[in-house]
């Protein structure tokens, strides 16, 4: 009990010094994920060379990059039904007859753009119910618990009468015994959204991916921007596979143009958090440009600049409808990068073709691609009457309970 | 907590005003308020337009928000309880005013007065379980946390629905335009206002009862304080403050699905940065205040240093703890107004008394 207050306010001020000369110093800020784009004091972006990280792998990325340009197969208009260089498998041996229990263990509905595309799959559910191949239609939400979502999946698999299981895993990792557990069990397994670390599912279905998402904002800002023009990167949260890829895209892209990133800050898509955020940067320069990882909160953004009495900045949003209509509203330079709301629809598509005997994409990629200036004003005219923090590529325009059921959210 | 009991049945008002006022001095307050200064200055430092009036002011209106909660968790602390719930009842008020206005005007102080009444039964739901029900206030107040949560998703479908109109987003988000500082928030001028009836509150009779019902809730009883009304009024005030901050919250940045989560630990972190004891009895409304504007401070100070967002909750964490640690020493220091004065080379200095 008898520490000198000197050596309190020492321990103070050296953790304060300490963290602060950390910033010059790429080892030391590399040592979390790839070491982020907030070590600018230099003023030249560090992530050229230490893009090969923890989450970018070169080969996904190029992958992803070049399925923006291929033509999907299947009809344009379903573009859930889609699938970009499909591998088919065989699923005879799960042919069934009569309406068949479906199960669903899902991560959460933690978010709108969650909340939205659950909503959809309802809805679909509920258009197979009528037409009799569903008879139930089992749910269980694990709330972000991965611990709760394996003894869900678990809970399915001694159930013993799901006619296939669905996953909308939380984690990858954490979840992947437990998806082989259900694959083990005989029934087919089909993940969406985020992935696990097996093949044994019958179909993993999600949309082309992160890199690709990343990309589509950053090139966009490489495009519309003069050189040495200032970027600010808005994070939700650091360590979520989908988001990290976002940024080691666009930390890529960004390390071989002749753009200045000001730094990259994680806001928890908090709106006010991102608004301050955005007027601190504002009072040190300019800001030309904003890149973000998800749309949650780039109206807040936006809003400081106008605020501050500056000019719009070339904008990287989200296809989420606030965002949306403020673009409109503004006629700001934006683009909104979508991460396709409707694969929500996929995976019931998929169990009812698995049950037919119907050869299933062992991948199944769905097509991805941004908001620009030109489907802007059809996607807000198609979705008017939605709520400000629906996703516009929800994709459940014909579906019987359109649109009330998304404009009452629930 | 460990603070020299008077004899119970001799405590008066006259004593407790006595002792609230060596607190002013003995309570470590004066930490928060030369912390605030060294990061204020240090900000400056490294970015001489942060002290130009206009930068300034942007900096206290977004300050104002949390100013006003630390006012009200104040209350709640220093009488000796907890409020966890502040944090979800301005994400639910947020939530309730949008989905109410959606957009029209005409609506706004309709809305408004529905928002106070609705904060006003959320503190008299928390105080009277608390104080009537002996539920202690930690426990109270994670449930209110967890139903207004819970109740506000069930309503929304986990999707906040509708806008706010311009008139309600006004108090977050503009202010008097004049020359030199550009604009002067009104968040600010309502944050002072409150502010100031804040310690005139805690000089009146209420004040004086409330600290004396934090530092002996037994001693102040036996002295005719009815100590659940006392305490209930504190979760009544709390919630006000609350929505209060959510007016000023959502005005400054609109509806979103994460509004508010997570400022119970930010405004109880405020209030004890501001050398408030948790436990009760002791602290000062305005060194809370200062604690406020000193945590704004800090998480500016880490961006202005272009520290890593990765880094920043640990080093938060040293330097809260590292204060109020240097807080208390000074004030274990002090001797306690009834105790006998003990000497620096005094080798068990706490059991004193």
């Amino acid at each position: 009990m008898r520490v000198p207050k000197t050596v309190l306010a020492g321990l103070a001020a050296a953790s304060l010094a300490l963290t602060g000369c950390s910033t010059d110093d790429p080892e030391a800020s590399g040592a979390s994920a790839e070491g982020d784009g907030g070590s600018s004091a230099e003023a030249t972006p560090a992530a050229e060379g230490q893009a090969d990280g923890e989450w970018f792998v070169r080969a996904d990325y190029e992958r992803q990059l070049a399925q923006r340009d291929m033509q999907p197969e299947g009809d344009e208009s379903k573009p859930w039904l889609q699938a970009i260089e499909p591998e088919f498998v065989d699923t005879a041996k799960y042919k069934k007859s009569g309406a068949q229990t479906l199960c669903f263990s899902n991560a959460s509905v933690s978010n709108p753009w969650r909340v939205t595309g659950w909503i959809t799959m309802q809805q679909q559910v509920d258009v197979y119910k009528k037409s009799g191949e569903i008879g139930e239609f089992r749910v269980s939400d694990a709330g972000d618990d991965d611990n709760k979502q394996i003894s869900d999946i678990q809970a399915f698999i001694d159930s013993g009468d799901c006619g296939a299981i669905i996953v909308s895993p939380s984690t990858t990792a954490t979840l992947t015994p437990a998806v082989e557990a259900a694959c083990e069990s005989g029934v087919p397994v089909i993940v969406f959204d985020r992935g696990v670390n097996t093949d044994c599912m019958t179909t993993f279905i999600h949309p082309i991916g992160g890199y690709a998402y990343g990309a589509d904002g950053a090139e966009f800002l490489v495009d519309e921007l003069e050189p040495g023009s200032k970027v600010l990167a808005l994070r939700i949260l650091p360590g979520v596979d989908v988001l990290e890829n976002r940024w080691a895209a666009a930390q890529e892209i960004f390390g071989n143009s002749d753009l200045e990133v000001l730094g990259d800050e994680f806001t928890g898509g908090d709106a006010a958090k991102i608004k301050d955020i955005v007027t601190q940067y504002l009072q040190r320069g300019d800001v030309d440009g904003i890149w973000m990882d998800a749309g949650d909160g780039a109206v807040a953004a936006v809003e400081a600049f106008e605020d501050a009495g500056q000019d719009y900045p070339v904008m990287v949003g989200e296809d989420e409808l606030s965002f949306l209509r403020k673009w409109k509203e503004t006629g700001m330079t934006a683009i909104g990068p979508a991460y396709s709301n409707f694969q929500w629809r996929t995976p019931i598509e998929a169990a009812v073709r698995i049950w037919k005997g119907e050869q299933v994409p062992k991948e199944w990629v769905l097509p991805q691609s941004p908001v620009t200036d030109e489907n802007l004003d059809s996607l807000l005219e198609a979705n008017k009457d939605m709520p400000s923090l629906h996703y516009a590529k929800f994709g459940g325009e014909d579906l019987p309970g359109y649109p009330q059921a998304w404009k009452d959210r629930s | 907590m460990s603070h020299p009991a008077t004899s119970p049945a001799r405590t008066n008002r006259s004593a407790a005003v006595g002792r609230s006022a060596l607190d002013l001095f003995a309570g470590g307050s004066g930490t928060v308020f030369a912390l605030l200064i060294v990061v204020l200055v240090a900000i400056t430092f490294l970015n001489p337009s942060f002290a130009e009036p206009p930068s300034l002011m942007a900096f206290l209106r977004n300050a104002a928000p949390l100013i006003v909660l630390a006012i009200g968790q104040y209350f709640v602390i220093v009488s000796g309880e907890f409020d966890l719930s502040v944090g979800s009842l301005v994400g639910a008020q947020v939530v309730i005013a949008a989905k109410l206005i959606d957009g029209e005007e005409s609506r706004t102080w309709g809305v408004i007065a529905l928002m106070l009444v609705f904060g006003l039964l959320v503190g008299l739901v928390n105080g009277l379980v608390t104080t009537l029900l002996r539920v202690p206030s930690f426990i109270t107040t994670l449930g209110m946390l967890l139903i207004l949560a819970g109740a506000v998703r069930l309503w929304t479908g986990g999707a906040p629905t509708g806008a706010l109109s311009d008139s309600f987003r006004q108090w977050g988000r503009t202010g008097i335009d004049m020359p030199v500082v550009r604009q002067l928030p009104y968040a600010l001028l309502i944050a002072i206002a409150l502010g100031v009836a804040a310690v005139l509150l805690m000089r009146a009779p209420y004040g004086r009862t409330l600290l004396a019902t934090g530092d002996n809730p037994t001693a102040a009883a036996f002295a005719g304080v009815r100590v659940w009304r006392v305490r209930t009024l504190a979760f009544v005030l709390s919630s006000l403050m609350a929505t209060l901050a959510a007016i000023l919250i959502g005005g400054f940045a609109g509806v979103s699905a994460q509004v508010g989560q997570g400022l119970e630990f930010t405004a109880i972190t405020a209030v004890v940065l501001g050398g408030v004891v948790l436990g009760g009895g002791r602290g000062w409304v305005v060194a809370a205040m200062a604690g406020a504007l000193t945590y704004q401070a800090l998480e500016r100070l880490f961006t202005q240093l272009d520290m890593p967002t990765t880094a920043r909750p640990a080093l938060q964490g040293v330097i809260i703890i590292a204060a109020v640690a240097y807080a208390a020493r000074s004030r274990g220091h002090r001797p306690p107004p009834p105790a006998p004065a003990e000497t620096a080379n005094d080798p068990v200095p706490e059991r004193v008394g």
